[in-house]
């Protein structure tokens, strides 16, 4: 097979289009992801009896099962039951929950790095915990996890092709529409690859600078 | 030196104020097999400003962590102020209830380690409590926080953030970040021993002042054996969890009674 300028110049705004759900279902995921993962991340912190064993569960389930497979049941199964969303919720819901997971665990290792100090004086000023968290613990452990926070965004922009197969037609699924329909998968299939490259890259440099930006200042 | 025939008895000093507004009764506190603090009698009279000093490791520090909540005792009671702060029998297992976050706020501390907030200025620091604990209005929180800062000598520096300071300074803000609560008692943990030896004598500078203007009972675990001398009005030792000598700095540091004590000052006098 040999590559067809015309072709891939005319599927390119396709692609685009494809790209540009790519990047919502990651910005959105992010978010879910982000916020989740504080909940779950001070939930299992605070030792609640039932309640933070169930989220460490979670947690663990979330983590040890494929996305795919995440996906499969989202999609296919819970409808059954009654729950149901279009293509492109259920694949934020499903990315976001997922990542909120592992995003859970960065949040846990940039609080426990909040050196004790920080704890005892906000207990020394009879400071509520909920202001505790929200002001001195969280800001610093969050700090410390924007670069590897950062490094999980760019894994769900990738990993969001796994969604092509509960019919989300993001960048990956749309390359293989083009493809199936034309008989021609060498220019859609680099094309989409070259996207996803077109963004990581430059994203992933971004995350090295936080890295270095947001280093420990000792 | 006067003979050492008749002891005074322990922990219980002469002439305190009937309330005491600090009291440890049978205040014990174990590490496992490891007792810091063996059955504890220990009382500070309103406005009294008392040094404890002892080798690491004697319970000096455990006293004014539980002072704070920051250790729970194994056991016994200690009130401040007449307010019930723990109330612990043995093998007991403790909460935190809202009577001991109210007696709790009667107390400040001033750590080791500063434990300033650095992602905060030293205006900042000074102010969060005051408006989220006592409900103050922010413009009154901060006229008093430039007060405080300005009483400690960093009236200039109220915007830096701590890691802008040095380690004297982040302590001047320290305490007045403690003060700014107005407690009763103000506990200070060992507050010069992470400093360079060139800034002790700003943090001393600021204690004493506060020592001898302030009627709030100070509590204070310190190695600055002169220091401690020349602020305290009572000075008591601590050795292998137990208080062995208890007395005015005078008595304590030029005609100790107990024979530990002296071995200690010797030690630490020595350089």
């Amino acid at each position: 097979m040999i590559w067809d300028n015309n072709f891939a110049v005319s599927v390119i705004p396709l692609l685009l289009e494809g790209l540009w759900v790519t990047v919502r279902i990651t910005l959105l995921g992010t978010l879910l992801a982000a916020v989740l993962g504080i909940f779950f991340a001070i939930l299992r912190r605070l030792a609640i009896p039932v309640l933070s064993p169930a989220v460490s569960f979670f947690v663990v389930f979330i983590r040890g099962t494929p996305l795919l497979v995440q996906a499969y049941c989202a999609f296919f199964v819970l409808p059954a039951y009654g729950i149901s969303f279009d293509a492109f919720t259920t694949g934020v819901v499903v990315i976001g929950v997922n990542y909120s997971a592992y995003m859970a665990e960065v949040y846990r290792s940039g609080i426990q790095g909040v050196p004790k100090g920080q704890w005892e004086a906000a207990t020394a000023l009879s400071l509520p915990g909920a202001r505790t968290w929200s002001r001195i613990i969280l800001p610093q452990a969050i700090r410390t996890v924007v670069p590897m926070l950062g490094n999980y965004l760019i894994q769900m922009f990738k990993d969001s092709a796994v969604l092509s197969a509960i019919t989300v037609v993001e960048l990956m699924a749309t390359a293989q529409a083009i493809g199936s329909s034309s008989f021609r998968y060498l220019e859609p299939l680099t094309l989409a690859a070259l996207l996803f490259l077109a963004i990581s890259y430059p994203a992933s440099r971004l995350v090295n600078r936080l890295e270095r930006r947001y280093a420990p200042q000792h | 030196m006067r003979p050492s025939t008749e002891p005074q008895p322990l922990a219980t000093p002469v002439d305190l104020a009937p309330d005491p507004v600090i009291r440890f009764q049978n205040v014990s506190k174990n590490w496992g097999s490891n007792q810091v603090l063996k059955s504890l009698n220990f009382e500070v009279a309103p406005g009294e400003k008392v040094s404890i000093i002892g080798p690491s490791g004697s319970g000096k520090t455990t006293i004014l962590r539980i002072l704070m909540t920051l250790e729970t005792p194994s056991e016994g009671l200690v009130k401040v102020d007449g307010d019930v702060l723990w109330d612990v029998t043995a093998g007991q297992k403790v909460r935190e209830t809202r009577q001991m976050r109210e007696t709790r706020r009667k107390i400040g501390m001033v750590f080791q380690q500063f434990n300033l907030f650095p992602h905060m200025t030293a205006m900042e620091n000074v102010i969060e409590a005051p408006i989220h604990v006592l409900g103050m209005d922010k413009a009154e929180a901060k006229a008093r926080a430039a007060d405080l800062l300005n009483l400690v000598g960093l009236g200039k520096h109220m915007n830096h953030t701590p890691p802008q300071m040095s380690g004297g300074q982040q302590q001047r803000v320290a305490i007045a970040r403690a003060l700014a609560m107005r407690p009763k008692v103000l506990l200070f943990d060992e507050p010069t021993s992470a400093l360079d030896p060139e800034l002790i004598g700003e943090v001393l500078n600021v204690i004493r002042n506060l020592a001898h203007t302030t009627d709030m009972t100070m509590l204070m675990v310190t190695h600055e054996m002169r220091f401690a001398e020349e602020i305290s009005d009572r000075v008591v030792m601590f050795d292998n969890g137990a208080a062995v000598e208890s007395g005015p700095p005078a008595q304590i540091f030029k005609d100790p009674q107990q024979e530990r004590t002296r071995t200690f000052l010797r030690a630490v006098l020595q350089h």
